[in-house]
């Protein structure tokens, strides 16, 4: 048993690692000249060799992790956001070898890293299965859903590259700052990932005492508290003392630790950025323009325009109908207005105006890349801040 | 109804932009479409005559024209998408916590959330998904997926059913995809009609003029999806009549039977076994999990058997029960009868059943009791006359009793879930009696650090009774009385459905996938090879992915003289 999770966790870490790998060999394509498509570079074939040798890697974790704990590995946040990370890069896969972008995978992968990653930092035990969770629709539903969602992601990862690319840099503009924002907010994951990994690195432990439902508990802060519980005492000694505390309408398990590590995320991703425009000496999507000489922004829209018509309909049926059936064996009604069902709900029409605004009101190109970024936002919203902070039924993942 | 008719002979209906037969552009029309300003056609609708661009001069054509519009449509869906967003900033009030400072939304939402929260309830959005305005919103879109839907199924499909495979040079030569070609033989001609049709192209052939088409069908797929959206919104509306709806809840205690709500006492539950498991926290995969988040329930069931009462039987009367199901209520387990589903919804594992009380001289609390009464708490009496001469009037009873935050105390249901007293004792033959408060064994459980949630009491009955609150609040009291012993019971929540707007559900989603499916993966492509006095004319169009009906056409002239099309995009930017 403990030998089968330690492969699984093993097979996991390689995969992180089989992507990295993959990201760099992506990433030599782009000094390649592309006189002939057909001629199709090394770098690139060698990448997604990598890939798939990494998906392989990640579909062993997964299988081993099931029949240890003997349940899919889809219960609770870190799972799913790992599964999730996977069905980027199944996806990613997929759609390289219908259009072989290969500028493609120098985003799509880093996208799925961040978000393995970030899923790490949750915690990685297996836990048992509650009672409404015991369902063949776990598997059914959460699949599907993160299908749907790794697909969806693709449109946003070739949405970014069109925007890049797209996006005058010579003047600063409302559309640059915007870009900025976009990226920005990608470092913020990396940011919190670094300073998580600081900090679980030196064992870092802050016990606060506070009372919920008129009971006192305890929480563990592994990140120096800059806002405590609301109503908690620090119980620890020599750690940093907070500086307030989180207001008193977050709600959920652990809301304070978990607005406390928001704020690390902010403060680390924001320096992160900082120090990177230092660096560059111009904003990051001047920067990474260049690299994308050799893109076709006809090319990118198609496959954002195929990526949703393919994600939408997979998604309402993972999101919305095999939810809905699940909700409706679990709880006697099919829809409920839960926080996490009225996200899904939102996401569901949004891609749905897209849907109409393209097919019918011809936005193309960048209108679309800029849609597609935003409804990327919808679905990590009702992945992370739904949990996080508007805790409601579905509060396990 | 002024008709107009084309040079071809056929007649079409006002407003119509290109010929249904030929395409010739229709002159004074062109503007409709945008044709005017463009090289090439709109051939979005292929200039059908819709009824909205068609008529604006009464209000229902002016209400008709705003419900076509898609900019409309996306408008209202940008709106429900906003306004539900703004439902989740806070829970909705049925999800305010159990253990909130007040179940009342007035108070709720202003205490916990400042003048947000007060801003927040005094708007409606404390009940957003069933306020007029998010449901008039809803059907709003209802109305705009109809209008819309019509506007454009209607004149669409006359028009593709009447196309003829002869059409306009105007037609021809201004679509996006055209080539002519000066020269080309009869078996060149033939060749490329044969590799089309090899391409599953359907072939109409008028005088040498023909038409190659495929996927039709999936320029239904938007009005197919539609569709599947109006069954689901009819359901919706079905589902809130009690003859497709029923939704009740029942509180059943081991061992007892009781009649279902919402069966017109037809049938009844009986509880055989509440039943909770717990993970084994010495489960070698789930020790690290279950050691931090404590203890993890596996299992809530209920053995349940159902009777159904037999017909002509006097309601209520037991003898006449015929068991009809006996089942395991499990979570994600619903036992089904007769239409009706019945699922494990609630548990109380600490509901009082029987309550026994001594009376003491409060200076010798230790020395034998004065008397003993029970109380049974499904049906606590007014007043109780003990053996030797003690009397005990309840002057109130909180079932369910906690402290408000005025320091008032209150009941928070109606079931004996923590039941206090405030009981007047009369001594034997005297007329002045005394005061006190007993009760609260739920605080007293939670002040040993007991979760009285997830813990059963019943092991620790005695204890727990000896430190319950006993309350003299006068504090000239001669006598005390003290919780001896209580009985507790276990009680399963079981939730009742009968809901017979489900299917309409599953049709409509159904249907709404195939339309995605059929609109999104197949392409309405159209091909007319026009004679010419040696050659041909060659356009093209299809509803999306033009890279995949230049394929076929590349695949189709190949080896002939037949020159591809010229791609005449106009960009706007």
């Amino acid at each position: 048993m403990g030998s089968l999770l330690s492969l699984s966790s093993t097979m996991l870490y390689s995969a992180f690692i089989l992507y990295l790998v993959a990201t760099f060999f992506f990433g030599f394509t782009i000094r390649e000249k592309h006189s002939s498509s057909n001629k199709r570079s090394i770098a690139a074939n060698i990448g997604i060799i990598v890939t798939i040798v990494g998906f392989v890697a990640q579909v062993v974790y997964f299988i081993t992790r099931w029949v240890a704990s003997g349940h899919a590995p889809v219960s609770n946040l870190f799972e799913f956001m790992t599964f999730f990370g996977m069905t980027i890069v199944l996806a990613f896969i997929i759609i390289y070898f219908i259009y072989r972008v290969s500028v493609l995978g120098l985003f799509a992968l880093p996208t799925a890293l961040i978000i393995i990653a970030y899923a790490s930092m949750f915690p990685t035990e297996i836990a048992p299965l509650v009672p409404s969770l015991k369902s063949h629709w776990l598997y059914i539903h959460v699949t599907t859903v993160s299908l749907g969602q790794g697909i969806l992601a693709i449109s946003f990862v070739t949405g970014v590259i069109y925007l890049i690319k797209k996006i005058d840099q010579s003047v600063p503009s409302k559309r640059t700052t915007w870009l900025e924002v976009v990226l920005y907010s990608l470092i913020l994951f990396v940011g919190f990932v670094i300073v998580t990994t600081i900090f679980n690195l030196m064992d870092y432990q802050a016990t606060f005492e506070y009372t919920e439902r008129n009971k006192a508990v305890e929480t563990e802060y592994h990140l120096p508290a800059i806002a405590a519980p609301n109503g908690g005492q620090l119980v620890s000694e020599n750690v940093m003392e907070p500086l307030f505390e989180a207001p008193a309408w977050m709600h959920g398990a652990d809301a304070g630790r978990k607005f406390n590590t928001l704020l690390w995320s902010f403060i680390s991703g924001t320096i992160l950025y900082g120090l990177l425009r230092l660096f560059l000496r111009k904003r990051i999507g001047a920067a990474l323009q260049p690299i994308l000489n050799n893109s076709k922004l006809d090319l990118l829209d198609e496959i954002t325009y195929r990526s949703v018509a393919i994600g939408f309909p997979v998604f309402t049926l993972g999101g919305l109908i095999f939810a809905a059936i699940w909700a409706q064996e679990a709880w006697g009604r099919f829809w409920g207005w839960d926080p996490k069902e009225v996200w899904a709900l939102i996401t569901w029409f949004f891609y749905a105006a897209f849907l109409h605004l393209r097919l019918s009101r011809g936005w193309h190109g960048e209108k679309s890349a800029w849609l597609a970024v935003g409804g990327f936002a919808i679905i990590m919203f009702n992945l992370i801040a739904v949990n996080l902070i508007l805790a409601g039924l579905h509060s396990y993942a | 109804m002024k008709n107009i008719k084309c040079d071809c002979g056929h007649v079409n209906p006002e407003g119509t932009v290109l010929c249904e037969s030929c395409g010739k552009p229709i002159a004074g029309n062109q503007h409709i479409d945008g044709n005017d300003q463009k090289k090439l056609l709109n051939m979005r609708y292929d200039g059908t005559a819709r009824r909205s661009q068609t008529y604006n001069k009464t209000i229902i054509d002016k209400i008709w024209s705003f419900f076509s519009s898609v900019k409309v449509g996306v408008w209202l869906i940008v709106i429900a998408l906003i306004a539900s967003a703004v439902g989740t900033i806070f829970p909705q009030q049925q999800y305010i916590p159990a253990d909130a400072i007040s179940r009342d939304p007035a108070v709720y939402y202003p205490e916990t959330y400042g003048i947000f929260g007060r801003v927040y309830y005094q708007l409606g959005f404390h009940n957003l998904f069933s306020s007029w305005w998010y449901l008039i919103l809803i059907a709003l879109i209802g109305v705009s997926l109809v209008i819309c839907s019509l506007d454009r199924f209607v004149p669409l499909y006359r028009a593709l059913k009447r196309q003829k495979a002869k059409r306009h040079y105007s037609f021809l030569s201004r679509q996006r995809l055209f080539s002519e070609t000066v020269e080309v033989t009869a078996t060149e001609k033939e060749e490329v009609i044969k590799k089309l049709k090899a391409q599953r192209y359907k072939i109409t052939e008028e005088n040498g003029h023909v038409l190659a088409e495929k996927g039709r069908f999936s320029r239904w797929g938007p009005y197919v999806n539609h569709i599947g959206l109006i069954i689901i919104l009819l359901a919706a509306l079905l589902r809130t009549t009690p003859v497709f709806y029923t939704n009740e809840y029942v509180w059943v205690s081991e061992g007892e039977q009781t009649v279902i709500p919402g069966t017109k006492s037809e049938y009844y539950i009986e509880n055989e076994a509440f039943i909770l498991d717990i993970y084994d926290e010495n489960d070698e995969r789930f020790k690290d999990a279950i050691q931090k988040q404590g203890v993890v329930p596996s299992n809530f069931q209920t053995n349940a058997i159902v009777y159904k009462a037999k017909e002509g039987a006097l309601v209520g009367s037991d003898s006449e029960l015929v068991k009809v199901a006996e089942d395991e209520i499990r979570m994600n387990h619903p036992l089904e009868v007769d239409g009706y589903k019945l699922y494990q919804s609630g548990y109380q594992l600490n509901e009082v059943n029987q309550m026994t009380f001594t009376i003491h001289e409060k200076d010798n609390l230790e020395g034998e009791d004065l008397g003993e009464f029970s109380i049974d708490l499904n049906d606590p009496k007014s007043e109780y006359e003990l053996e030797n001469g003690f009397t005990v009037s309840l002057a109130d009873y909180f079932p369910d009793y906690y402290l408000d935050n005025t320091g008032e105390p209150k009941t928070e249901t109606q079931y004996p879930r923590n039941p206090t007293f405030i009981f007047n004792l009369f001594p034997p033959n005297m007329e002045e009696y005394e005061t006190s408060f007993v009760g609260d064994i739920k605080g007293a459980a939670e002040a040993i650090g007991i979760d009285t949630e997830s813990v059963e009491l019943s092991p620790m009955s005695k204890v727990i009774g000896k430190f319950a609150t006993s309350l003299d609040p006068t504090g000239e009291n001669d006598y005390q009385i003290v919780i001896k012993d209580i009985d507790f019971q276990r009680v399963s929540g079981i939730s009742i459905r009968k809901d017979h707007s489900l299917p309409f559900f599953g049709v409509g989603a159904l249907i709404f996938m195939i339309g995605v499916i059929q609109g999104m993966y197949w392409q309405h492509r159209r091909i007319w090879i026009q004679p010419t006095e040696n050659g041909v004319l060659l356009a093209a169009h299809t509803n999306k992915n033009w890279f995949a009906i230049k394929k076929d056409i590349e695949k189709a002239i190949e080896n002939t003289n037949v020159k591809m099309v010229n791609d005449q995009q106009e960009l706007d930017e």
